[in-house]
């Protein structure tokens, strides 16, 4: 349990689940000898769930079962695999949980469309606002409105006034 | 006793609380000054009441008493002193009772600092604050008393988990609710001006400084828990877009937005609503935040659903608070009147711009952060993690970045962007030298990277070269320019230095990501191992007792070209009451990067897995951090946020003049 978050943390105490806290991910001992081989295997692991973990990839969890799929996708990678094959793969037997970046679709619209349709519409917005007051009128119409005192301000300015 | 003493001092505060909201708010309806008056001895009473609850837990926690079941559960006789103060606040309970003693202490601040606050608006900010304080002081009793007794004490305490065994871990949770809590001001200012409903300069000079206490102590707090996660974890992360660490990020994203609207609310009387509405959302989005931290429902939305007291009341809060104000907001805010008009391309423009991709930044990282718990609640579970805030969250921040120069240079009403462009020739300049060199040392490895990296040059060039602009740098001769710096407002040094350390925090976060080395091997005593340039050799491991730990410390002995220069030591706790181990990394800190070493376990006899890192320019990222907050706290000592204080500054510099 290495990528755990600080306040994580703090919540995991609060609840009593604490689990065995190691430091190792990849282990000597899993790496493979092709480096080019390796540097894909972890492209794919930082992309996948650890599923019994909170938010971590495989790449940083020393949990079992990540270890076990660290050693799955090189074996995959190994038997010539590309690296979507692994992930379909390992999507096909874990489910879409284990995509860290989950698949462009009707459930994930909200996720990969949201953030460009906030920025258009609020985009939109101000094109619009500014539009709608052309730049011309900006001296024109800047002297601020005036507003009536309330009267403990009326009260405060009298007895400033009657003071002299 | 002193327990007893604490659990009736909460139960006061609340009462004290109910008070302090209901009685100035009756007063005002009333126009009866004295009723009104009754907030500020009220927010008193209230501070030194919470004070004392919170000082009878810690006697609690100092003197190792198990009775109470909140410090059987967190600590132990064994923990050093440190730890077991810090023990009060690292756990829900204790943390909650924190939460609202820093909601006092502000509550006071106001009552005391705000002399010169037009009499209603402070009543109505001290009466809302009061409500936020009754709803969570309900929450405490009602569900999170951490003043419980056990009938039958036992010998000794469980213990704290011993990551919270660290001193910047200790002191992060005050931090972060100095700042979640500090955004509390900003929102009973708003509810104010929406009850009253009005909104000027001097509303907006009033909440600036109070939001800018709260951002520092945000930005802090979220910087001291990113470097402990980088040197305790052991293998040098440093954030990791988790939901709990977003929902710290999230109301600082808004909060900086906010500081920057303010400033528009208070110079130009523009953005009034928006402010308005601003301010709602940066305290809601803490509250949020603190419903997803201590809900529990981030683990799984089904443990929240077994369990779901502490939830749902924190939930109730967040709904009623944000519901309510927006339903104020949605009734009020068609009667503010809005004023103050400018150009697309003008200082107004560019801070609407900031606050449109900041906000929608924000929105990113909560659709991101709530979208799995809707799913699941669902019934289908998907993740989304680091690499889908990297892929949304960096491409949105990137015209920001290149956009923050400008801002300063640009006028009020209508600015002139080919001056501003002219202005910034030099640092562009500066910055396409850096992205040259960056490219020819690097050897071409990413086309990318040189080209951020240049952004963040280019934006602390930026910085730098407004302030030189506006002192008329080699325009003028030296004893004028002299005169221009010294007589400048503390506030443009503190922008100058609030997007400096943006700038140095993305060349750290850039190149530490992109060109950090890795090197993961089995280590036997007398074994050299080479990385970045550093020759590292073990020698060996050798046990180590601490107060309430054992710890396994390797021994690593760094050389390069030839010369030593340190003795790293990084070792493995077992903590001997959680039976946890912890790691403890061996960092050192080179001008242009940290050599990073953290020990696992053993192999066979002697041998251990030893993991090597050199993260360059990493220490940029907090450095960055620290200079924002330090760009905060100048602009706090402006004289401008200080009401009353501009008239006598001027009179004081004509005095010194005249002699």
């Amino acid at each position: 349990m290495k990528k755990i978050s600080l306040r994580a943390v703090l919540m995991l105490a609060a609840l009593l689940l604490t689990p065995a806290f190691q430091v190792m991910a990849v282990e000597p001992d899993e790496i493979l000898s092709d480096p080019k081989l390796e540097a894909r295997a972890r492209e794919v692991s930082v992309n996948l769930r650890c599923l019994v973990c909170q938010n971590q990839s495989i790449d940083d969890s020393n949990a079992e079962l990540a270890k076990d799929l660290r050693v799955l996708v090189r074996e995959r990678l190994t038997k010539g695999d590309t690296n979507e094959q692994v992930v379909s793969y390992i999507v096909d037997r874990f489910g879409e949980y284990v995509l860290l970046k989950p698949r462009i679709g009707l459930h994930t619209m909200i996720l990969w469309f949201g953030p460009l349709a906030l920025l258009l519409l609020a985009g939109g917005y101000f094109y619009m606002s500014f539009r709608s007051r052309p730049a011309a009128s900006v001296s024109a119409a800047s002297s601020p409105k005036l507003e009536a005192l309330s009267s403990e301000e009326q009260a405060a300015l009298d007895k400033l006034m009657n003071k002299d | 006793m002193i327990v007893e003493i604490g659990h009736f001092a909460l139960i006061l505060a609340a009462i004290v609380a109910m008070v302090q909201f209901a009685v100035p708010l009756w007063g005002s309806y009333k126009s009866d000054p004295i009723l009104m008056h009754v907030a500020i001895p009220a927010a008193q009473t209230h501070l030194m009441l919470l004070a004392i609850s919170f000082f009878s837990l810690m006697w609690a926690f100092v003197t190792s008493d198990f009775s109470v079941m909140n410090v059987f559960a967190n600590s132990h006789s064994a923990k050093p002193l440190f730890f077991k103060i810090s023990g009060v606040w690292a756990n829900h309970e204790g943390s909650m009772l924190l939460w609202v003693l820093i909601l006092a202490l502000y509550g006071v601040m106001v009552a005391s600092f705000g002399r010169n606050l037009p009499p209603s608006l402070k009543t109505h900010v001290l009466s809302v604050q009061a409500l936020i304080s009754v709803a969570f002081l309900l929450f405490i009793i009602f569900t999170s008393n951490p003043f419980e007794r056990i009938p039958n004490p036992p010998m000794d305490g469980k213990g704290l988990n011993p990551i919270l065994q660290d001193f910047a871990l200790s002191i992060h949770p005050p931090f972060l609710y100095l700042g979640y809590v500090g955004f509390s001001i900003a929102f009973s200012f708003a509810v104010a001006a929406l009850i009253e409903g009005r909104v000027d300069a001097a509303w907006a000079r009033w909440v600036r400084p109070w939001t800018l206490v709260a951002w520092i102590c945000l930005t802090i707090g979220i910087m001291l828990g990113s470097w402990w996660a980088y040197y305790e974890l052991g293998w040098g992360g440093w954030w990791f877009w988790d939901p709990v660490e977003n929902a710290s990020f999230m109301p600082w994203l808004a909060g900086t937005a906010l500081l920057h609207s303010a400033l528009v609310v208070e110079k130009r009387g523009a953005l009034k609503l928006w402010t308005i509405l601003l301010s709602i959302l940066t305290f809601s989005l803490s509250l949020m935040g603190a419903f997803l931290v201590r809900s529990g429902v981030l683990s799984s939305v089904h443990a929240f659903a077994v369990d779901p007291e502490r939830g749902i009341f924190i939930l109730g809060i967040l709904t009623f608070f944000t519901g309510g104000a927006l339903s104020l907001f949605a009734w009020r805010a068609p009667d503010l009147k809005q004023g103050g008009i400018f150009a697309p391309i003008s200082r107004e423009g560019a801070l609407v711009f900031n606050n449109l991709i900041l906000v929608i930044a924000c929105g990113t990282v909560l659709i991101g952060t709530l979208w799995p718990l809707v799913t699941e609640a669902f019934g289908l579970k998907i993740s989304v993690g680091a690499p889908y805030f990297e892929l949304t969250f960096a491409p949105l921040m990137l015209p920001l970045l290149l956009a923050i120069p400008f801002g300063p240079l640009l006028a009020w009403k209508r600015g002139d962007l080919r001056g501003a462009a002219h202005r910034l020739y030099a640092a562009a300049g500066i910055a396409l030298l850096v992205v040259v060199i960056t490219y020819s040392v690097t050897s071409g490895e990413s086309m990318i990277a040189p080209l951020v990296i240049g952004i963040g040059v280019y934006i602390v060039a930026g910085a730098a070269s407004e302030i030189l602009w506006r002192a008329k740098a080699f325009r003028a001769d030296w004893s004028e320019v002299r005169r221009r710096l010294f007589n400048m407002p503390r506030a443009s040094y503190g922008s100058m230095l609030g997007h400096m350390g943006i700038g140095l925090f993305v060349i750290g976060s850039v190149a530490t990501s992109v060109w950090n080395t890795e090197k993961i091997v089995a280590m036997s005593p007398g074994d050299t191992q080479t990385i970045a340039g550093y020759d590292v050799r073990f020698d060996g491991v050798k046990n180590i007792q601490g107060p309430n730990f054992i710890e396994k410390v390797g021994s690593f002995n760094v050389m390069k070209n030839g010369e030593q220069i340190t003795t790293l030591h990084p070792g493995k706790r077992a903590y001997m009451v959680q039976k946890m181990p912890t790691t403890e990394t061996g960092i050192y800190n080179a001008w242009d990067g940290d050599l990073y070493l953290a020990v696992g376990d053993e192999l066979q006899k002697g041998a251990y897995t030893v993991r090597f890192y050199f993260n360059p320019f990493i220490r940029l990222i907090w450095l960055g951090c620290l200079i924002m907050a330090l760009g905060g706290l100048v602009s706090l000592t402006d004289r401008r946020l200080r009401i009353g204080a501009p008239k006598r500054a001027k009179k004081t510099r004509s005095a010194v003049a005249a002699e």
